[in-house]
């Protein structure tokens, strides 16, 4: 299997080794659930249960009519306890139904569709949509929006990343060493869905037993594995593709336009999961680390466990905890308040020292260019800072800002520690307000 | 509610170089340009060189408090620019010239501009140049060994026999490569400025690109000129100016394609000053030129954007 590589990235300290070796744990669901009503790219669900409504196990108590949706079902049975604003992991406070947990684990009736090969291709869509299923990855795309493109759009490949190149993550490479074989149904389902015959698994180099693993639970179904050469952001889908297919998707445009979906590992699991034993999006394996973290581990855990809960079983020491980071560190969100709760693009929870932190008093740019060399995309950062600091946003339009990934690696190589997310992120919000 | 915990964009966690790690890295290998410069002038070297990192240190100190600015003395950046400006000024020049010269490379050369990043023009040869314009004949008289004498350069642009410049008896080629030449205090072994130059390529702080085409262009120019390549890299500012001056990373540019261009202009500008110019030496004065165009060379450089669409293609 070639392997294209991308240019630029960077290579910051992997920290997966106090993680890595460390089998999935299952953590009992605390006596409080909060069900946060956004937990996917799209709008805001609307709850279908009342207060004081009992719920069972896998009961769909969220939805919407409105197209970019996925349903939100009880990860426990119990009584629904309150329905209002709650604070949310991805900033500010967000309509939440809150659920007390009986304990009893009582399970709704689980639909499924366990001979999926003879099933229609509307009706898959349709039950990975009512599972709940979005993109394990992090960014939580609606995932029937994403494996249903327009008639008009022809794909070939389909590409799994399996990269997870944020440092301190393990969560996918667990996934990838103890439920391999989940992995490859869920793929054959997504091929059927699709109507491709060519699937490959990216995996970067740094997890060779998930390669291993993956190899020998893909012997003869003609699924490719593709090691990837470790670096960040190698699981940006962009990088993705154009390391395995040597293939670059245009400016402005989805992978698509190049014949490429991808989707994560985990998703594909998810898939499985969901049609053939019926069970929807109710749990997440997080990775739980940091230095401030006794014991770190990977969880598997029921979606609406507030962090707090989470910090407190793996040995949190609070006062060494600089930042509290839902997410990989290069690209997660530093949560204000650990009653925040786990959503379906959970994978990690990060309790970081300012030794892991390094924080340093932003300096002029002294104009090195390491930002250029580091760019996945291969932009300017130094003129984002730039425009930024002189609020000339038409003109930080015309280095291609809207294609920028997101992906950090220009803030994180900066000798002078320039604020070149937050010129991003507020350069975008202003260009997308300009279109309007 | 609990107490808000730190919030903050991402990413969280940043690399371990900082402004200061960059300007001590270089600090660091100018050393053995140093030891070889009080090596062959003596202890003056050494009073030359404190004399000038002092006057920056204190002028940098003086305008960061009167603009109103947080004091950053020591991040390096102003002992840096005092070396560089000892470094190329005559070892004998006046003290006083030496404390007006640092002075105005760092009001002049860099606090006028806004400070650390903001400054267009090399700071230590805005205050050569300074010197060169005030002082014309204390920043050319050179001598070695207690002997007043010519340069290198100054005895090739006359037409001269080697004999008569400032050089150490045995293998001339040996004796420039390794420093025992007249010069300015600290241009004069393009050995120990080598080794500094690898220290720093070694640690990522510059391309080596850009100092190999510098030497390189000027090394087939003043060859197709007429002139004696060798002795032409190995005298002169020419290893101090493309290791440590040209790679100066705010005055130079920041994309790599920039990066070529200006070191294949600086090359052209001081072969041709040089050869062709009324000055023996073209170094300061190619950079300087070089610098002023850098905001035009970014600005045509850029990288090739992922997936980048030709406008008629789109």
């Amino acid at each position: 299997m070639r392997f294209f590589g991308f240019r630029g990235g960077v290579h910051p300290p992997e920290n997966k080794l106090q993680t890595e070796n460390m089998p999935v744990e299952k953590l009992a669901a605390p006596k409080m659930l909060y069900i946060s009503l956004l937990q996917h790219i799209g709008s805001p669900l609307d709850p279908i249960v009342a207060i004081g409504d009992k719920v069972l196990k896998g009961q769909k108590i969220a939805d919407s009519q409105a197209f970019l949706t996925s349903p939100i079902h009880s990860p426990v049975s119990g009584t629904v306890k309150k329905i209002e604003e709650h604070v949310f992991p991805l900033m500010g406070r967000i309509k939440t139904i809150m659920i007390e947990n009986d304990g009893e684990e009582t399970w709704a009736e689980l639909p499924k569709i366990e001979n999926w090969e003879k099933a229609d291709k509307k009706d898959l869509l349709a039950m990975i949509r009512e599972k709940g299923i979005v993109g394990i990855g992090g960014a939580s795309f609606p995932t029937h929006v994403k494996l249903n493109p327009p008639a008009d759009v022809k794909i070939d490949t389909l590409l799994l990343n399996g990269a997870e190149c944020e440092p301190y993550l393990n969560s996918d490479n667990r996934l990838m060493l103890e439920h391999p074989e989940t992995i490859i149904e869920g793929i054959k389902i997504i091929k059927k869905v699709l109507g491709v015959e060519t699937a490959i698994i990216g995996i970067e180099e740094n997890k060779p037993e998930a390669i291993a693993s993956m190899k020998k639970a893909a012997e003869g179904t003609g699924i490719e594995i593709a090691p990837l050469k470790t670096k960040y952001p190698q699981g940006g889908e962009k990088q993705l593709i154009k390391a395995v297919l040597d293939r670059e998707v245009p400016s402005g445009k989805l992978p698509s336009a190049v014949g490429v979906v991808v989707q994560n590992t985990g998703t594909a699991a998810a898939i499985y999961e969901g049609l053939v034993k019926g069970t929807p999006l109710i749990e997440k394996i997080v990775t739980v680390s940091g230095k401030a973290i006794a014991n770190p581990k990977n969880i598997k855990i029921a979606i609406g466990t507030p962090f707090s809960y989470i910090l407190d079983k793996c040995g949190i020491n609070r006062d060494a905890m600089d930042k509290l980071v839902m997410g990989g560190p290069m690209m997660g969100m530093a949560q204000f308040s650990e009653e925040a709760p786990v959503i379906k693009g959970t994978s990690g929870l990060l309790a970081l020292t300012k030794e892991e932190t390094n924080p340093y008093k932003p300096k002029a740019c002294i104009g090195c260019g390491k930002c250029i060399g580091a760019c996945p995309m291969l932009l300017e950062p130094i003129m984002f800072a730039r425009l930024a600091a002189f609020e000339q946003w038409e003109e930080i339009g015309k280095y291609n800002l809207m294609d920028c990934i997101e992906c950090g690696s220009c803030a994180y190589i900066c000798p002078s520690n320039r604020p070149l997310t937050e010129a991003i992120k507020i350069g975008k919000s202003k260009l997308r307000a300009m279109k309007k | 509610m609990t107490n808000i915990l730190k919030m903050g964009p991402s990413p969280h966690i940043r690399t371990s170089e900082t402004v200061e790690k960059v300007m001590y890295d270089v600090i660091i290998s100018l050393i053995p340009a140093f030891l070889v410069a009080v090596y062959v002038f003596g202890i003056r070297a050494f009073i030359v060189t404190s004399v000038a990192i002092l006057s920056c240190i204190v002028t940098e100190f003086v305008c960061q408090k009167v603009m109103g600015q947080d004091i950053s003395v020591f991040d390096g950046s102003a002992i840096l620019t005092g070396i560089l400006f000892s470094f190329v000024i005559p070892v004998n020049m006046a003290l006083i010239y030496v404390i007006i010269g640092s002075i105005v490379s760092i009001a002049l050369g860099k606090m006028v501009f806004g400070g650390l990043g903001h400054n267009i023009f090399n700071p230590a040869l805005v205050g050569r140049a300074f010197v060169q314009a005030s002082w014309p004949v204390a920043i050319t008289t050179f001598s070695l060994d207690g002997k007043a004498g010519a340069t290198v350069l100054d005895v090739m642009k006359r037409g001269l026999p080697l004999d008569g410049a400032l050089l150490e008896g045995g293998n001339q080629y040996v004796q420039a490569f390794v420093g025992r030449m007249g010069g300015c205090l600290g241009e004069t072994s393009a050995l120990a400025l080598l080794i500094g130059g690898i220290y720093l390529i070694y640690r990522g702080q510059i391309d080596w690109k850009m100092p190999t085409l510098i030497i390189g262009t000027v090394f087939v120019l003043t060859w197709a000129m007429g002139g004696d390549p060798v002795m032409h890299i190995l005298s002169g500012g020419l290893f101090l100016g493309a290791f440590y001056m040209a790679t100066d990373m705010v005055t130079s540019p920041y994309t790599p394609k920039g990066k070529i261009i200006f070191a294949l202009g600086l090359g052209l500008l001081i072969s041709l000053i040089r050869m062709k110019g009324g000055y023996p030496e073209g170094v300061a004065y190619s950079i300087l030129i070089m610098n002023g165009i850098v905001p035009l060379i970014n600005r045509y450089t850029a990288p090739k954007k992922f997936g980048e669409v030709k406008s008629n293609e789109k």
